[in-house]
């Protein structure tokens, strides 16, 4: 087959045999990758400035290098990895539960709301110049003597629509779940919740303990759904505070745009401080490792086709998570010398370290599972979760050194906590796990197309964790040699390391490019088009079971 | 053990997580090896599963221990209300320029400083750097007024043990009017702020 076939046709994707569920799964990949392009052009170019190379001057300039830096992580947490990660999870709790999804209309809506939401933030910081950063710190967003109102208000609009998205996704997952039909017929709501809570784990090892029968032998819910419960309640969470700090922007904008401003002093920047990183926390410290962990749980069973090594433990460990993503938004706030001490000592350290506990335990949890099941094949959705491994195993340790009230002194905001910490979280613990879970579903969600070439998923592999890990330990450094992470700097200062860094960036970015290519090979652009058209069988559900996915790892 | 200023921690840090990031990686990657293997890899330690959970819960709450008894401005950021100073610097920021800053501080070998630094509108920060680069300290100048209009400080306590110089830089995000809009340049950095002199060439008072 020719290279122009395979382009066009692609390999054997008929995008007419797919359902409905499985449509609008591929729908949200496919906007997911193609953000993930958009991020990964944008962190090589803040990458050129950084190591002052000869690119246009407009880079250079203060307004357009930090509205670059403003929706970099908008584009790269909402629009790439939320889109992937609710992807996955509206097509797997369908699958896991064997019940139909509660609304494809709904899934529908979710893609596109965060879809827009996105571009319409990356337009305003794109024409406007808006720049607050992520963080929003009280009132940069509402500084009207720096950046547009209209800018403003678009970019709070983008946002909140991203959130109400989230929140579509939320109702989905939860609804689903609830649906008492199929095998959930006879269960009762009390059921559902003790299982997607992880309380029937727990109450199972205190029963062991004392000698008692346990309290159930089957779970309402299998252990990756009650991840995806648990995370969920936080991504609620997180999605309530998003949304309600950018209404309070968006109330100062528009009382600014009226002639009336308000004065912004009436905020306690500190408490709003505190409040938007509880929030914004939940992100990173509850729903990422809790909907990782479970992905890891996932995978591990798929891939070996056997039973999760201590499995109450697991569950139990879910539950742990949710107090423990609550209260560890304080380290955050390590140099912020208002805070008060014993919040910074009990939340910003102490509860902080647990997260080593219940991370450590999904990583132990996961190897012990795969190392019983051995001999297997080294496949690409194997390499891809040892990858992800990996990244956490990095990245994890890396959260606890710098959430230390001695350590933070000379760490905070440096590039340390966003390289050796939070891009070695992202790039290679995160995105390696939801790459392992694409080739898992792969097979599923496309009805067994044939990927165009193995040569060129392995050499994504290569490229992308030799880039990833390289590129944040190599900034990483950069930061425990000073360089701070917002910040501009023209003269070339940590040049070599910038440039180390830009080159182990641009192997990601190579890596990210050969991916699509393999996949638009696979699927062709015609499959890629059809993969939108509406689908003909209006299906929400999808039966295969899980054990024909363990086939393919046998030696 | 202490450690007598940022660089040495900063030394020991790199050498401590470089180790680990290297047996890490080997770990997995032999683990993925074996896994591969159809004759059974010998165990070469056994590790209990409660062991692993213990050393865990120990590494989390015992690096925190560690660096407390070993990193001098735990104990004294803690304690700072309680601690006299030898001098104090109290000064503002607004409109991304520092006000009522003194032009120049000179501090001899082991004087503790307190800066306090108000800010008048945004978040900024307030850090000390090295000739080379190298961040000594920082911390984080929030706005805010109490309920008379009077700024919130947001002070800090340093015990200087080493000879240097140090500028300034605001160590967080303000907006872009932080840079001149054409070359890019930190308009707040002030260079060549604090003096530190008196110190023997390895620290500590001569």
């Amino acid at each position: 087959m020719s290279i122009m076939n395979n382009l066009i046709n692609g390999t054997n994707f008929d995008h007419k045999s797919l359902n409905a569920l499985q449509k609008v799964t591929l729908r949200a990949v496919v906007m997911s990758f193609l953000f993930f392009g958009l991020v990964a052009i944008e962190g090589m170019i803040m990458r050129l400035v950084q190591a002052h190379a000869p690119i246009p001057h407009m880079f250079y300039h203060p307004e357009h290098y930090f509205s670059i830096m403003t929706v970099h992580p908008i584009v790269g947490i909402f629009g790439s990895t939320y889109q992937l990660v609710f992807a996955a999870f509206m097509f797997l709790v369908p699958f896991l539960t064997k019940k139909p999804l509660y609304s494809i209309k709904l899934a529908n809506a979710v893609w596109l709301l965060i879809t827009i939401g996105t571009a319409l933030a990356w337009l305003s910081a794109f024409f406007t110049g808006y720049a607050p950063l992520y963080t929003l710190y009280w009132p940069l967003p509402a500084d009207t003597t720096q950046f547009s109102v209209f800018g403003g208000i678009v970019f709070i609009v983008g946002v909140a629509l991203i959130m109400v998205g989230t929140l579509g996704f939320i109702y989905n997952i939860y609804a689903t779940i609830f649906q008492r039909v199929g095998v959930h017929k006879d269960k009762t709501t009390k059921e559902l919740l003790i299982s997607g809570f992880g309380i029937d784990g727990m109450l199972n090892l205190w029963n062991k303990l004392r000698g008692k029968q346990p309290y159930t032998k089957e779970p309402a819910l299998a252990l990756p759904v009650v991840a995806i419960f648990r995370g969920t309640v936080d991504t609620f969470l997180d999605a309530i505070v998003i949304l309600s700090a950018g209404i309070l922007v968006l109330v100062y904008l528009l009382f600014d745009a009226s002639g009336h401003p308000l004065n912004v002093g009436a905020i306690d920047a500190l408490l709003y401080k505190n409040y938007f990183w509880w929030g914004l926390d939940l992100v990173a410290d509850g729903l990422v490792l809790i909907y990782v962990a479970g992905s890891w749980y996932l995978l591990a069973t798929l891939i070996t086709g056997q039973k999760l090594f201590m499995e109450n433990v697991a569950r139990a460990a879910l539950m742990l998570e949710l107090l423990v993503s609550w209260m560890v938004w304080s380290h955050h706030l390590l140099a912020d010398q208002g805070q008060p001490e014993m919040m910074k000592l009990i939340s910003g350290e102490m509860v902080t370290a647990f997260e080593l506990l219940t991370q450590g335990l999904a990583l132990f949890i996961t190897l012990v599972t795969l190392w019983k099941a051995r001999p297997l094949k080294i496949t690409p959705e194997l390499a891809y979760l040892l990858g992800g491994l990996v990244g956490f195993g990095l990245a994890v340790p890396a959260a606890i050194i710098q959430a230390d009230m001695g350590m933070n002194r000379i760490l905070h905001n440096t590039q340390w906590i966003i390289f050796a910490h939070v891009h070695i979280a992202l790039i290679v613990g995160l995105y390696m796990t939801l790459y392992s879970a694409v080739y898992v579903l792969w097979p599923i969600v496309t009805n067994n197309t044939r990927m165009f070439s193995k040569k060129l998923t392995w050499t994504h592999f290569w490229l992308y964790l030799i880039g990833g890990v390289g590129m944040g330990a190599f900034a990483g450094m950069a930061g425990l040699d000073g360089m701070l992470r917002r910040h501009l700097y023209v003269n070339g200062e940590f040049n070599t390391l910038m440039i180390l860094a830009a080159i182990c960036g641009t192997m990601v970015l190579v890596a990210w490019f050969l991916f699509l290519f393999n996949i638009v090979m696979s699927v062709g652009i015609k499959g890629l088009i059809g993969i939108f058209l509406p689908a003909e069988d209006k299906t929400a559900s999808y039966g295969i079971e899980p054990e024909t996915v363990a086939e393919n790892h046998k030696v | 053990m202490t450690f007598s200023s940022s660089l040495e921690l900063l030394a020991f840090h790199n050498v401590a997580y470089t180790i680990y990031a290297f047996m890490i990686i080997s770990i997995i990657a032999w683990f993925g090896y074996n896994l591969t293997r159809k004759e059974k890899a010998p165990s070469k330690v056994r590790i209990p599963f409660y062991t692993y959970i213990g050393f865990l819960v120990v590494m989390g709450v015992g690096h925190h221990i560690f660096t407390y008894n070993t990193i001098p401005w735990v104990s004294q950021d803690i304690k700072r209300h309680e601690i006299k100073p030898d001098a104090s610097y109290k000064f503002e920021v607004g409109k991304h320029k520092w006000i009522n800053m003194p032009k120049h501080v000179t501090v001899q070998c082991g004087q503790t400083i307190e800066f306090d630094v108000q800010s008048r509108d945004l978040v900024y920060g307030f850090g000390l750097f090295r000739q080379d680069g190298t961040l000594a300290m920082q911390m984080q100048v929030n706005p805010g007024t109490d309920v008379n209009g009077i700024l919130d400080s947001n002070d800090i306590l340093w015990t200087f043990n080493h000879n240097g110089l140090f500028d300034v830089v605001s160590t967080e995000y303000s907006g872009p009017d932080e840079y001149d809009r054409e070359t890019g340049e930190d308009l707040m950095k002030v260079k060549k702020w604090l003096t530190v002199v008196g110190c023997k060439e390895d620290g500590g008072k001569k």
